[in-house]
């Protein structure tokens, strides 16, 4: 994930291996005479490449064929190109997440032979993406698993990057056919879903913890499979938590309309039953202290996350919405008064103390004991908050 | 990851010396650095860095490693709480 990683390390000169039976698809252009004259519309686009076959697409990412004991195996891109771009920024963004995976199955770089490392992934594409950005020049064997478009740790989680799916792909692909020596590099962070002492016993093939990230996998292959210290910890930089961040404000628009919805009404009752122009009034200031509530819990804490006192993300979220909702009752301090204050102050905190605590479930560090403690008592604290700021909210209409 | 500390003292991580063989594998898989190698046996060296993630246990050889493994996301707990454990998923929320 860290596009200052360089590509070019001068360490990827082709090891000392023998040739192999293995034999590499020709070049996959196919020179073709161009017409000279063009009758009607614009030149024709470029000749139909040699693998395409009737009925099948050829993805972006695929440059090309290798023809094993297996069948031919696709070679893929180790560039970023567009369709690449413009799909990490729409699952970011959240758009269509659940959808973006390929295809499982055996996969390579370069131009691997039979001695090549086999490197385990996940089938969601943002996490095949960004390990075959690592790959530039290498040459190796990808294998692929089906993990429903889930990444490599959170698939492991949900037992899907399995030891059983690890051991069923192997067979599916025929990995023996394909390489000589019995080793499979996966990513540590599979190691919740797969216990390496079983594949060996249910497959035959050896599991050699590789690096957390992507980016340190040039280094472990080249450092003879070895990971220093810093490659098997897990971090949570700027970067990390701020990528995140949309994916925690695209949860929010439905529950949103309906707590809106009755922050209108709510804003309208007052000495006279019901008032719209109150509702509109009021109801802007209870929306813009909810906003201030999201833009604190769901924004400032992931970004500042380090730096605010506490351990509970509860405790994290309700100290940044007390300054957020101090910062509102500046903002209104001619339209309101005590009651309207504390109303405003009370609502920002509840809803950044909730997002803050919802945000546990994207960080790498909380332990489910742990959420689980602070969550028994930071909810019925935020849900009473929530409860005196409605009353206090609607009593401040009647004392006018 | 010494940066990011959460609640101390909560973790159900446990380990058992005695059946501990010292293959050193826990080392290995912890994101977190939690055991360290010391005389051919795993020791707990860091305990409130465990986030439960269960690499651990799920690799140890000998089964000298207990942690009631889960996921830390409210939203996930939340489901558990109204659903029960066996009905809850990740399904739209924003952990995994």
């Amino acid at each position: 994930m860290n596009p200052e990683f360089p590509q070019n390390t001068g360490c990827c000169e082709k090891p000392d291996e023998p040739a192999q039976a293995i034999t590499i698809a020709p070049k996959p252009i196919v020179e073709k005479h161009q017409p000279e004259e063009v009758c009607c519309g614009s030149p024709p686009g470029p000749a139909s490449l040699e693998f395409e076959k009737p009925g099948y697409a050829l993805l972006d990412f695929v440059e090309g064929f290798v023809e094993t004991p297996v069948g031919s195996v696709p070679r893929v891109k180790t560039a970023f190109k567009w369709p690449d771009y413009t799909g990490t920024i729409k699952v970011r963004l959240g758009i269509n997440r659940d959808q973006f995976k390929i295809a499982p199955g055996l996969y390579c770089v370069g131009t691997p032979d039979s001695k090549a490392p086999v490197l385990v992934t996940a089938n969601y594409k943002l996490t095949f993406d960004v390990l075959r950005k690592e790959l530039a020049s290498l040459n190796a064997w990808i294998l692929v698993l089906d993990t429903r478009g889930i990444n490599v740790w959170c698939a492991a989680g949900k037992d899907l990057f399995s030891t059983a799916e690890v051991v069923r792909r192997v067979n599916l692909s025929e990995l023996k056919k394909v390489v000589v020596h019995n080793q499979l590099i996966l990513p540590q962070l599979a190691a919740t879903g797969v216990a390496a002492h079983h594949v060996k016993k249910e497959s035959g093939f050896k599991v050699i913890w590789g690096p957390v990230r992507a980016k340190d996998i040039r280094s472990f292959l080249t450092n003879g499979l070895k990971a220093e210290k810093s490659m098997r910890q897990v971090t949570f930089t700027t970067r990390d938590r701020v990528v995140l961040i949309p994916v925690e404000l695209a949860h929010l628009p439905k529950p949103s309309l309906w707590i809106l919805v009755t922050a209108f009404l709510i804003s309208g009752i007052g000495t006279h039953v019901f008032s719209f122009p109150a509702a509109w009034a009021r109801g802007i200031m209870l929306t813009i202290a909810y906003v201030t509530g999201i833009l604190a819990g769901a924004v400032a804490v992931p970004v500042l996350l380090p730096w605010i006192p506490g351990r509970s993300f509860a405790l994290k979220g309700a100290i940044l919405g007390i300054l957020g909702g101090a910062g509102i009752v500046v903002l209104f301090q001619s339209n309101v008064r005590v009651f309207g204050a504390l109303a405003l102050m009370l609502c920002t905190t509840a809803i950044s103390s909730y997002l803050a605590m919802n945000f546990t479930g994207s960080t790498p560090f909380t332990s489910p004991s742990g959420v689980e403690k602070e969550m028994r008592k930071a909810i019925p604290m935020q849900a009473v908050a929530l409860l005196l700021a409605i009353v206090a909210w609607v009593g401040s209409a009647f004392a006018g | 990851m010494e940066t990011f500390r959460y609640l101390p003292g909560v973790t159900t991580l446990r380990l058992d010396e005695k059946d501990c063989t010292g293959c050193g594998i826990c080392e290995i898989v912890c994101p977190h650095g939690v055991f360290l190698l010391h005389n051919k046996k795993a020791r707990i060296h860091d305990i409130d860095g465990c986030m439960e993630c269960g690499a651990c246990a799920k690799n140890c050889p000998t089964e000298a490693i207990g942690v009631s493994p889960g996921v830390g996301c409210a939203a996930y707990i939340i489901q558990t709480w109204i659903k029960g454990k066996n009905a809850a998923a990740c399904d739209g929320v924003e952990c995994c």
